[in-house]
């Protein structure tokens, strides 16, 4: 019990410690809050007929997935670079615990930003119907594109524009095939197939329930699927790390 | 006893290139141990292996009895490490660095808050505190790392190249500090390049080449080890010939220097009893009177085959 309180004081004290050097900065909060704000005036404004509720169901899908894995998958290379993250390998801290920790930090971030695209949805008059379940899946998306994140960051590079580049490419097609832009019931049988495979599908599928009471699959299931996706990501992400991090040194 | 720090046979490949040799040694409690070799010996490396930064691929390295390969968290929870690049936190303050360290290894807030007022006081930072590491200049960055490596009182303290590129001030803080750590009972595993450093400093230096151990003794030892015949420096206030130190017991040779006599011998202390009893039997002062051992540079060089290079 005790070697799991100091896991979790380590875990969180890397979680602190991310939080001051990466996203409390300025311009990344600026960034987190209009980003989402930018987002749903291009949506609202494209003149494509789509109901506010699905609108804003995707935009939080959106703002969450690109939140969450906006940061963490460049302090590794970061620290690397700045042998900081020496000093975390050679304290007590595993490297579960790192990665952990610097999910923790990251799943706070999203959670944070998208609650701003939650207040925008409320402040529209968009009827929340099933909070519950909608903070339910927010929790568990936000941990499940955090662990993405650290594994977009497992290539043992020190250059932070390689892993971003690397995360670009894999984040934005990701967001084509989600139902953010098409309803999944006009995707063609390719498209789902695809879609299926995506974890930002699930939340969307259930962002947009919470607010239309619509959804394509049953929410059960989505909820599996986050949490199957969170739990794969994250054991995947500190399995890998165990094997690249020393490279990285 | 077993030592504080156990290698065995540690081994570490880079692509085609051996960077540590199947190397063994071991550090006793309470001494300060040297590592010293020339650039690309393998001392980082080493270092980083023992401190289960970098897996080994050969060999075992055991810190205080645990294994660091496979129980790497017990092995650093006890020592504390001072790398080769100051590696504090720059976005964050002297201060929250600290803490960071403190959370790491698990010291109750309250013990930190005071253990870290002491550290930064005793190294002269404690002003500075909350104003962030990239502020600070490249001494008190070192500082600042010292502190955060003792923060959890370890009883095991790595230093790699402590000193290198400060000024004298913070040299010698550092050192002093080192010092008063091992007098305390603290082990020490020192890296360095500063032949004098680990002169002063250390029980036993362990010499590396290439990747593998040349020679591990005291410091005098090695000196003494590498030169068969001593030297001796030696001045008087009045005359003394050459025949008159070339027939005491002991000495080899003599020559002369200005006003002093260089004695060459193989057994420096038989040499300078022969001096003091020629210097009464003839009723001149000694002046001056200095062995020339080799210098730990002379035996670095020696045993690194570096000398002439």
């Amino acid at each position: 019990m005790a070697a799991l309180q100091g896991r979790v004081r380590q875990a969180w004290a890397i979680a602190r410690k991310d939080m001051r050097i990466y996203y409390l900065k300025g311009p990344v909060l600026i960034f987190g809050v209009f980003m989402p704000v930018f987002l749903f005036l291009a949506f609202y404004m494209g003149g494509r007929d789509l109901s506010p509720a699905f609108l804003l169901a995707g935009l939080m899908g959106m703002t969450l997935f690109f939140t969450s894995t906006a940061v963490s998958p460049a302090i590794f290379p970061w620290e690397g670079q700045a042998k900081t993250l020496e000093r975390l390998a050679a304290s007590p801290a595993s490297i579960a615990t790192i990665v952990l920790g610097d999910m923790t930090a990251s799943v706070i971030f999203g959670i944070g930003v998208t609650m701003v695209t939650l207040l925008i949805a409320l402040g529209l008059g968009l009827p929340l119907l099933h909070g519950f379940v909608l903070a339910a899946a927010i929790l568990l998306a936000a941990v499940c594109f955090s662990a993405l994140g650290m594994l977009l960051a497992v290539p043992p590079t020190n250059v932070p524009s390689n892993i971003m580049m690397l995360s670009s490419l894999l984040k934005f097609p990701l967001v084509f095939i989600s139902g953010i832009f098409v309803p999944l019931e006009e995707l063609p049988s390719w498209g789902m197939a695809l879609a299926v495979c995506s974890p930002l599908t699930y939340f969307t599928d259930i962002a947009r329930y919470s607010f239309t009471g619509t959804h394509f699959f049953p929410v059960a299931a989505d909820i599996a699927a986050l949490a199957v996706f969170a739990l794969v990501f994250t054991v995947a992400a500190v399995v890998l790390h165990r094997r690249t991090m020393p490279r990285r040194m | 006893m077993p030592g504080v720090i156990e290698v065995s046979g540690l081994t570490k490949v880079f692509g085609a290139i051996t960077a540590v040799d199947h190397i063994s040694f071991e550090v006793r409690e309470g001494e300060i141990f040297g590592f010293l070799g020339p650039n690309g010996a393998g001392k980082t490396t080493t270092t980083r292996m023992l401190t289960g930064v970098i897996p080994m691929d050969a060999g075992s390295v055991h810190i205080f009895g645990h294994d660091i390969s496979t129980a790497p968290v017990r092995a650093r929870q006890r020592s504390g490490v001072v790398p080769e690049t100051s590696n504090a936190y720059a976005d964050l303050t002297g201060w929250q660095n600290l803490m960071l360290m403190a959370d790491l290894y698990g010291v109750p807030r309250r013990r930190a808050e005071e253990r870290s007022r002491d550290l930064l006081e005793t190294l002269g930072i404690l002003e500075r505190r909350d104003q962030k590491v990239q502020g600070y200049s490249k001494g008190m960055k070192q500082r600042l790392i010292l502190a955060m490596a003792l923060l959890h009182e370890p009883e095991l303290l790595f230093l790699d190249e402590p000193t290198s590129g400060l000024d004298v001030q913070s040299t010698r803080m550092i050192l002093s500090l080192l010092r008063g750590l091992n007098e305390g009972g603290t082990t020490i595993f020192l890296t360095t390049h500063n032949m004098d450093e680990a002169n002063q400093l250390c029980d036993r230096v362990g010499i590396i080449r290439d990747g593998r151990i040349v020679a591990i003794d005291a410091p005098e030892k090695l000196k003494a080890a590498i030169e068969r015949l001593h030297r001796i420096e030696v001045s008087f206030d009045g005359a003394v010939t050459a025949d008159d130190l070339a027939s005491l017991p002991g000495i080899a040779g003599a020559g002369r220097t200005g006003d002093k006599w260089q004695i060459t011998t193989e057994d420096a202390d038989a040499a300078i009893r022969s001096v003091v009893a020629l210097s009464r039997e003839r009723g001149v002062r000694i002046v001056t009177l200095q062995t020339l051992a080799p210098s730990l540079d002379d035996a670095f060089l020696r045993l690194t085959g570096e000398e002439g290079r």
